[in-house]
């Protein structure tokens, strides 16, 4: 009652509050005392603070000299390494019995070999498909990191439903929003897809193959999931089909490649055609191992955006059904 | 003689590219030097006669890499925003 009289006074003008508050510095009340003294010890600490931050900064600032140094001289030392290594090779164009022999039997024996009109498809499909095996495998590898550092669930989110609701968020913006970006993806994303499928299956004749054509492919995944969504991608790419995808593409080059190594190292014919050399259907297996490769590649580039991204692939998200 | 030009042209263009990325403050602006150098390069395949390498070095180099770097650059934007609001809140 006396704080609405007073509250009274003060908007008629009768009433300082702030002499009120002048006077009870000349009897000092115990809470206010306590306030001062936390404040004064408030600063102190401010104080004593700044003074380990000036520490800190000098500590700092000797540090980053330290770094600059460290980072100049391993630049320094590296670069002295790679020139020296360069200045061993052999020069460039000249014919050197003990670096070209290998180059000159894949150049004169390589389409006879394999059957590619493209040697580098020949080289790294036929002659060094182990290499691209481990490639690929390498790939596989780096998408099982990401999913395990990056994937969320219900088991390691931060807030449950702060993030639900920012990815249902992200979801609707998806959906509802950029129209210009939809339309210029509707022109796009089909002819990037043609591309990829083009140099997907001419890698034994021209230029391309498993590699390209796949990170191709995976570019146009991740426009078409950054322009219409992820639901629409979802419809295709679970994660269950993903994996069994990879799986499938994987187990197939081994098998196939380790079939061909296997038949000829015990000089046995292997009885795959190699076709005529030119044509699609030729170069033996380079033209399924290429799918098998590009499918990979795909699926991990699209992985990697979708884990990047929203932290599951293929919408394998539990609280979706249990919210 | 106009492609010896454009070369050494495109290969200084990749060194100034290089360097740049070291010496600018902004991460999203590396990112997009980065970017630059991926496409310099490709050109420079191109001119190499390895045009199978061109096309991997456009897809991945400018195309993927720098998508999943813009994402990174996204989540530590919002990791630190979140711990900012946690302390003022």
């Amino acid at each position: 009652m006396k704080a609405k009289e007073t509250f009274l006074k003060w908007l008629d003008g009768d009433f300082d509050l702030l002499a009120h508050v002048a006077d009870t510095d000349e009897h000092p009340d115990p809470g206010r005392a306590e306030l001062k003294r936390e404040k004064r010890h408030i600063n102190r600490r401010i104080d004593s603070s700044k003074a380990e931050h000036r520490v800190e900064r000098a500590e700092e600032k000797g540090f980053y000299a330290l770094y600059t140094l460290v980072a100049v001289v391993s630049c320094v030392f590296l670069i002295g390494i790679l020139l020296f290594t360069i200045s061993s090779l052999p020069r460039y164009g000249v014919e050197n019995p003990e670096t070209t022999e290998v180059v000159r039997r894949y150049v004169e024996n390589g389409l006879e070999e394999t059957g590619a009109v493209n040697i580098v498809a020949g080289m790294i499909l036929d002659y060094r498909a182990f290499d691209t095996l481990g490639e690929s495998h390498v790939l596989f590898t780096a998408l099982i990191c990401v999913t395990i550092l990056l994937r969320i669930d219900n088991k390691n989110m931060q807030s449950r439903y702060e993030d639900y609701f920012k990815i249902r968020m992200e979801r609707y913006h998806e959906l509802t929003g950029e129209s210009i970006a939809k339309i210029v993806g509707m022109v796009l994303i089909p002819s990037i897809f043609l591309y990829g499928i083009y140099v997907l299956l001419n890698g034994q004749n021209g230029p391309g193959g498993g590699f390209s054509g796949g990170t191709v492919m995976g570019a146009g995944l991740i426009i078409f999931a950054a322009t219409y969504g992820f639901d629409c991608v979802d419809r295709v790419f679970t994660a269950k089909r993903l994996n069994l995808l990879t799986f499938c593409a994987l187990g197939f080059y081994s098998f196939a490649k380790g079939y061909v190594f296997f038949m000829g190292q015990n000089g046995y014919e292997n009885h795959i055609p190699k076709g005529t050399p030119g044509a699609i259907l030729s170069g033996g297996l380079i033209l399924p191992l290429d799918i098998a490769v590009g499918l990979v590649v795909a699926c991990t580039m699209f992985g990697f955006y979708s884990l990047f991204r929203r932290g599951s692939i293929g919408g394998g998200w539990k609280s979706d059904r249990e919210l | 003689m106009l492609a010896e030009i454009i070369k050494v042209l495109l290969l200084l263009l990749l060194i100034v590219c290089a360097v740049s990325v070291n010496f600018t403050k902004s991460l999203l602006q590396s990112v997009i030097i980065f970017m630059a150098y991926s496409s310099i390069m490709c050109i420079i395949w191109v001119l190499m006669e390895s045009p199978d390498l061109a096309i991997t070095e456009a897809a991945v180099g400018a195309g993927i890499s720098s998508v999943l770097f813009l994402l990174t650059l996204r989540k530590i934007r919002e990791t630190d925003r979140g711990e900012d609001g946690g302390e003022e809140a």
